[in-house]
């Protein structure tokens, strides 16, 4: 279930991250568009982990879990159930 | 296990590729080479140069660097990744270049780790073969060559070849410890065949290297007890130098704590590691620990801790 507060959190982390604009398509692919490139990755996973308190374990460490705004968010959903 | 490093030594091709050379072939500009990597120029070997003859070139220069004879040494190990497929692999006639007619010789063949896992398998080893020499060897350009070139890897690697003797004999460099690991569910991720051109998955690698290495580091530092800000040099897989920085923050020590040449020689893979512990060891060392760590295809990565006796 779509989560707001979650939601917010993701991009306001997404946005320290790079300085492109966000897409406005949620399934967008953030490495496809340019987003994010394989070193802002491992930024961009390090910065969720302290944001929601989370470890992403090594077996998690895979880039089509991050690969959209909705595939993180579904990741931080699963990761809070 | 009690070994100890005794000294290293490297080689080079003498050609000179520069990024304005790679970009011509690649599309890419100069600086957009160097911001992405780090790496200015690497080495080429020549045609008829082989992994073989770049080992044999670096192990020579190790063995005069510690004055010990290769009719001494009681087992050679040479990794390489970019060694021709089939038998037999490059460790025999490494053995048979420096004069060894019956001298064990033995293949690791893995690419960037390949040198980690032959000191640590050496540190191991040495107290029954004596003395231990360990070559990683690369012609990394025969890769890059073997198919149309790939921007995101053609400009990576360079040729080259690093050695190191391990021995049970006490030397410089105490072995304090080391750790090895492999993951094989990502093997798919950087991948070469001599049928196809190399395949990497960029953003896989950077991933799991960014977390592996400096996890690995961390295990054998916290096994000894030793911590990462009194390590006095880090001596890495020269891979990328946006990835050295990233270890470097992720351990939290200064950048220039982790040796780094990629911009004179580019990702050597398997000989990286021990061509950076070679230039370190010749520019008068401060004492203290010493941490060697690499990661590369399979997934294979480590750490291994020394320190100056």
């Amino acid at each position: 279930m779509p989560d707001a507060t979650r939601r917010e959190r993701l991009l306001r982390v997404l946005k320290t991250v790079t300085t492109q604009p966000l897409p406005a398509d949620d399934e967008e692919s953030l490495f496809e568009s340019g987003l994010l490139d394989s070193f802002a990755l491992p930024d961009l996973v390090s910065a969720l982990e302290q944001e929601f308190s989370i470890k992403v374990p090594d077996r998690d460490l895979n880039p089509r879990k991050f690969d959209s705004i909705a595939r993180i968010d579904t990741y931080l959903q699963d990761r809070a159930s | 296990m009690r070994a100890f490093l005794h000294g290293f030594g490297m080689h080079v091709p003498e050609r000179v590729v520069t990024n304005a050379e790679i970009a011509v072939r690649v599309g890419r500009t100069p600086e957009w080479i160097e911001s992405a990597s780090g790496i200015r120029e690497r080495r080429w070997a020549a045609a008829e140069t082989g992994v073989a003859d770049l080992a044999i070139a670096a192990a020579q220069n190790c063995l005069a660097r510690v004055g010990v004879t290769a009719s001494s040494l009681g087992l050679i190990i040479t990794a390489s990744g970019s060694a021709r497929p089939g038998f037999p692999g490059p460790a025999a006639e490494v053995a048979a270049g420096l004069g060894l007619e019956s001298t064990p010789a033995i293949d690791v063949p893995m690419a960037s780790a390949g040198s980690l896992f032959g000191m640590t398998m050496a540190a191991h080893m040495a107290a029954q073969f004596g003395d231990v020499l360990v070559v990683g060897a690369e012609k990394m350009s025969a890769v890059i060559e073997s198919a149309a070139l790939d921007p995101n890897s053609a400009m990576l690697f360079g040729d080259g070849a690093g050695a190191v003797l391990v021995s049970a004999r006490p030397g410089p460099w105490e072995i304090l410890d080391a750790v090895l690991h492999s993951d094989g569910q990502y093997r798919d991720s950087l991948t070469f065949d001599w049928s196809a051109p190399l395949r990497m998955n960029g953003l896989a690698v950077i991933l799991q290297a960014a977390r592996k290495l400096p996890s690995s580091i961390e295990e054998v530092l916290t096994r000894q007890k030793v911590a990462a800000g009194d390590v006095t040099q880090f001596l890495l897989h020269q891979a990328n130098q946006n990835l050295l920085v990233r270890v470097a923050k992720s351990l939290g020590i200064p950048a220039e704590r982790v040796y780094s040449n990629l911009a004179r020689y580019g990702n050597t893979s398997s000989a990286s590691m021990l061509m950076a512990a070679d230039e370190w060891s010749q520019a008068n060392p401060a004492p203290g620990p010493v941490v060697f760590s690499a990661f590369g295809a399979g997934f294979h990565w480590g750490a291994l801790l020394a320190r100056r006796v």
